[in-house]
C-alpha cells in the first residue's frame, strides 16, 4: 500500500521537519516497515550537505564484529573525501550507523559519489546544497527523533510509509531515493511498476547505479537520466506516464520544484490542497487535515496528470 | 405502455422501472415509502442531537451514532470528522444524519435508509454497497465513488475521482463536476449523472444502466454506445437534479446518454477477452 506525502511553502520557510512528521504519522496504517523523508533546508552556497550510512540497522543487530567495521567504514570515508580535496566543515553523528556531514566541495559530485559508495556497506542517501534525506526502519515518530528532525525550518519536504511488497524491509530499500547522481533530487512512490527490469537494464547500460532491487529506486534513476538529457522535470515526468508501466502515484522534489504524477489507471490515491503559499498532497486526506486546525479545501488529481510547484 | 416499453422511455435499457430503489422522491420524513427489513430503532426524526468526533476514533463515532439512534434520536450532527476513515457506516435506520466536515476512505458505506448530509469532501470508496436513502456530499469526492450500490441516491456536488460507479447494480449516481477514467465499469443497473466532463473508458463492460453525460467524453469504454435520450428520461432527470439543487449546464435535453451495447456479455462461442479484441 504505502503512503507518500509532500509540502512545499511558496513563500517564507516553515517548521518542515515538524509538518511532514505529522503528516506521515498519520499515514502509518498505510505502511508500518520504514519511514523516510526528505528535507529541503535553507541553501548554503559555500557547502553541500552529504547524508550517508555505512551499514543497515540489521548489521548492528546480528554482526559479530559490526560495531568496529562501522568506525573502520566510516575512517575509510573520511580519507577518500580528503583524497578527493574535499573539506569536511561539519560531522554529525545520527546514529551509529548513520551520518551527516557538511562539505566545501567544487568538484566532480558524480565521482564523489561513486568513490564513497565503493566503500563496503556505505551509502549516500542525499548529496545537494538543500535536500537532507533521512530514512530508517519505524514509524514516523521514532524515524523523526532519532535523526532530529521534528524542528527542521526550510522551504519544501516529501515523506513515505512503506509497506514492502517488491523489496526487504531495510534502509537501502526504504524511500524516498535520491536521484543519483543529481544534486537535491529525491523521489517517493505510492504503486507497483511492471516493467521494472526492462528499464533498469537498459538504464544500467548507460551508466546509471542501482542501490537496491526496490522498484520505486527506478523513477529516481528514470528522472535523473532524463535530466541528465537537459529534458525539464515536468517533461520527464510526463514522458514517465507512456514509458513506465503499472499503476503508481509518485511524488518528486528539486532544489526549488515539487511535482507529483498519476498514471492512467489512476489507481494509487492522491489528495491536494493547494493555496498561494502553501501546497500540502497525500495519499490521504487525514495526513493533509493533521497540519491543518481549520476547514480547507481538497481535490483528487485525474488520471495521467502531472503538476509542478515552483518556490 | 407495457413494463418494457416504459422502462426503454425511461432510458433504462432493459431494467424495469419498479421497486423501491428507483422512486423518485426519498425523505426521511416519507415514513410510507419505508420498509425497514431489520430491527432498527425507533427514532424521532425531529429530536436532534450533536457530539464533537475531534479526538474519537472511528469506531467510536459510529458506536456513539448507534447509541445516539438507540436513544430515540432520528437528526445527528457529528462536528470535526477530520477526514477519518469508514464514519458513518452500515446504518440500516431512518436518520438524518449531518457531518460538518470531511470524511476519510469508505465512508458511509452498506447504509439502508439514512438521509445524509456531509459539508466536506470525501475519500475513496464513499457510499460503496449504498441499498436505500440519499447522501449530499458538498465538495469533491476521491474515486471509486459509490461502488457497487444498489439503491438510493448518491449525489456529489463537486468532482469526483475515477472508476466511479464502477459495479453499480441499481440506484442514482449524481455529479456535479466531472469524473475520472472508467467511470461506471461493469455497471449492471441503476442511473449516474454527470453534469461535467467524463474521462477516457467511460462506461467500459458495462452489463446495463444508463450514464448521463453533460460535457465532454475522452473516449468510451468497450462495448459502451450513445442512445437517444427521451422525453420521460429528460422529465425525470430534471425532477431528480431539482432535488439537490442542480441544473444540467445546456439542460437535461442535452446530455449524452450512454448504454451498454450489448455485443460483449452475450452467451456464444467467445470468451469476453476474445470478444474485447474483436470489439
Amino acid at each position: 500500500m504505502c503512503g507518500i506525502a509532500g509540502i512545499i511553502h511558496r513563500g517564507k520557510p516553515g517548521n518542515i521537519g515538524g509538518e511532514i512528521t505529522s503528516m506521515l504519522r498519520s499515514l502509518k496504517h498505510r505502511g508500518p516497515d520504514s519511514t523516510g523523508l526528505a528535507v529541503y533546508g535553507i541553501p548554503d552556497n559555500n557547502q553541500c550537505v552529504m547524508r550517508f550510512k555505512v551499514a543497515e540497522q540489521e548489521d548492528v543487530s546480528k554482526g559479530f564484529n559490526i560495531h568496529q567495521e562501522i568506525k573502520d567504514r566510516r575512517k575509510v570515508v573520511n580519507n577518500r573525501l580528503k583524497e578527493l580535496g574535499v573539506k569536511i566543515l561539519s560531522e554529525d553523528v545520527a546514529t551509529e550507523y548513520a551520518f551527516r556531514y557538511t562539505l566545501s566541495y567544487d568538484g566532480d559530485m558524480h565521482h564523489l559519489a561513486d568513490y564513497i559508495e565503493d566503500i563496503e556497506g556505505t551509502e549516500i542517501m542525499s548529496l545537494g546544497k538543500a535536500l537532507e534525506l533521512i530514512k530508517d526502519l519505524g514509524d514516523a515518530d521514532v524515524v523523526s527523533d532519532q535523526y532530529g528532525i521534528a524542528n527542521f525550518k526550510g522551504s519544501h519536504a516529501i515523506g513515505h510509509t512503506r509497506m514492502a511488497t517488491e523489496s526487504d524491509v531495510d534502509i537501502r530499500s526504504a524511500h524516498p531515493y535520491w536521484a543519483y547522481p543529481f544534486n537535491d533530487v529525491a523521489v517517493v512512490h505510492n504503486g507497483q511498476l511492471t516493467n521494472y527490469w526492462n528499464w533498469r537494464r537498459n538504464l544500467e547500460h548507460r551508466g546509471h547505479r542501482f542501490m537496491s532491487n526496490c522498484d520505486s529506486e527506478l523513477i529516481a534513476v528514470y528522472l535523473a537520466d532524463k535530466m541528465d538529457q537537459k529534458i525539464e522535470l515536468i517533461d520527464a515526468m510526463h514522458d514517465s506516464l507512456d514509458e513506465l508501466d503499472g499503476v503508481f502515484t509518485y511524488v518528486v522534489a528539486t532544489s526549488d520544484k515539487l511535482g507529483m504524477a498519476k498514471d492512467y489507471m489512476a489507481a494509487k490515491p492522491m489528495v491536494l490542497h493547494e493555496s498561494d503559499d502553501f501546497v500540502a498532497l497525500a495519499s490521504e486526506e487525514v495526513a493533509i487535515r493533521s497540519i491543518f486546525p481549520h476547514e480547507i479545501d481538497t481535490f483528487d488529481p485525474y488520471e495521467g496528470e502531472v503538476r509542478v510547484w515552483e518556490l | 405502455m407495457g413494463t418494457i416499453e416504459k422502462s426503454f422511455d425511461a432510458g433504462l435499457h432493459t431494467e424495469q422501472l419498479r421497486g423501491r430503489t428507483q422512486q423518485t422522491f426519498f425523505s426521511s420524513t416519507e415514513e410510507e415509502n419505508f420498509i425497514y427489513p431489520y430491527n432498527g430503532f425507533e427514532v424521532d426524526i425531529d429530536k436532534k442531537t450533536e457530539f464533537d468526533a475531534q479526538d474519537l476514533e472511528s469506531s467510536e463515532i459510529n458506536l456513539k451514532i448507534r447509541s445516539l439512534m438507540k436513544e430515540g434520536y432520528g437528526h445527528i450532527v457529528v462536528k470535526n470528522p477530520r477526514a477519518k476513515h469508514s464514519i458513518g457506516v452500515g446504518i440500516l435506520n431512518r436518520l438524518s444524519l449531518e457531518f460538518e466536515g470531511s470524511l476519510g476512505y469508505f465512508g458511509c458505506g452498506l447504509v439502508d435508509g439514512p438521509n445524509i448530509h456531509i459539508s466536506g469532501r470525501v475519500g475513496w470508496s464513499f457510499g460503496e454497497n449504498m441499498m436505500a436513502g440519499t447522501i449530499v456530499v458538498e465538495k469533491n469526492a476521491g474515486s471509486t465513488f459509490g461502488a457497487a450500490i444498489r439503491g438510493g441516491d448518491l449525489v456529489c456536488k463537486g468532482d469526483v475521482g475515477s472508476r466511479t460507479g464502477i459495479d453499480m447494480k441499481g440506484g442514482n449516481i449524481i455529479v456535479g463536476g466531472r469524473t475520472g477514467t472508467l467511470s461506471g465499469f461493469m455497471m449492471q443497473r441503476g442511473r449516474m449523472i454527470v453534469l461535467g466532463d467524463a474521462g477516457p473508458n467511460l462506461g467500459d463492460s458495462m452489463y446495463d444502466g444508463t450514464i448521463y453525460i453533460g460535457g465532454k467524453i475522452d473516449s468510451l469504454g468497450v462495448d459502451a454506445v450513445q442512445s437517444e435520450i427521451t422525453d420521460l428520461e429528460i422529465k425525470w432527470i430534471e425532477r431528480k437534479l431539482s432535488l439537490y439543487g442542480l441544473e444540467a449546464p445546456n439542460g437535461a435535453s442535452k446530455l449524452q446518454k450512454i448504454v451498454a451495447g450489448k455485443q460483449l456479455w452475450n452467451y456464444d462461442n467467445l470468451e469476453p477477452s476474445e470478444k474485447k479484441i474483436v470489439l
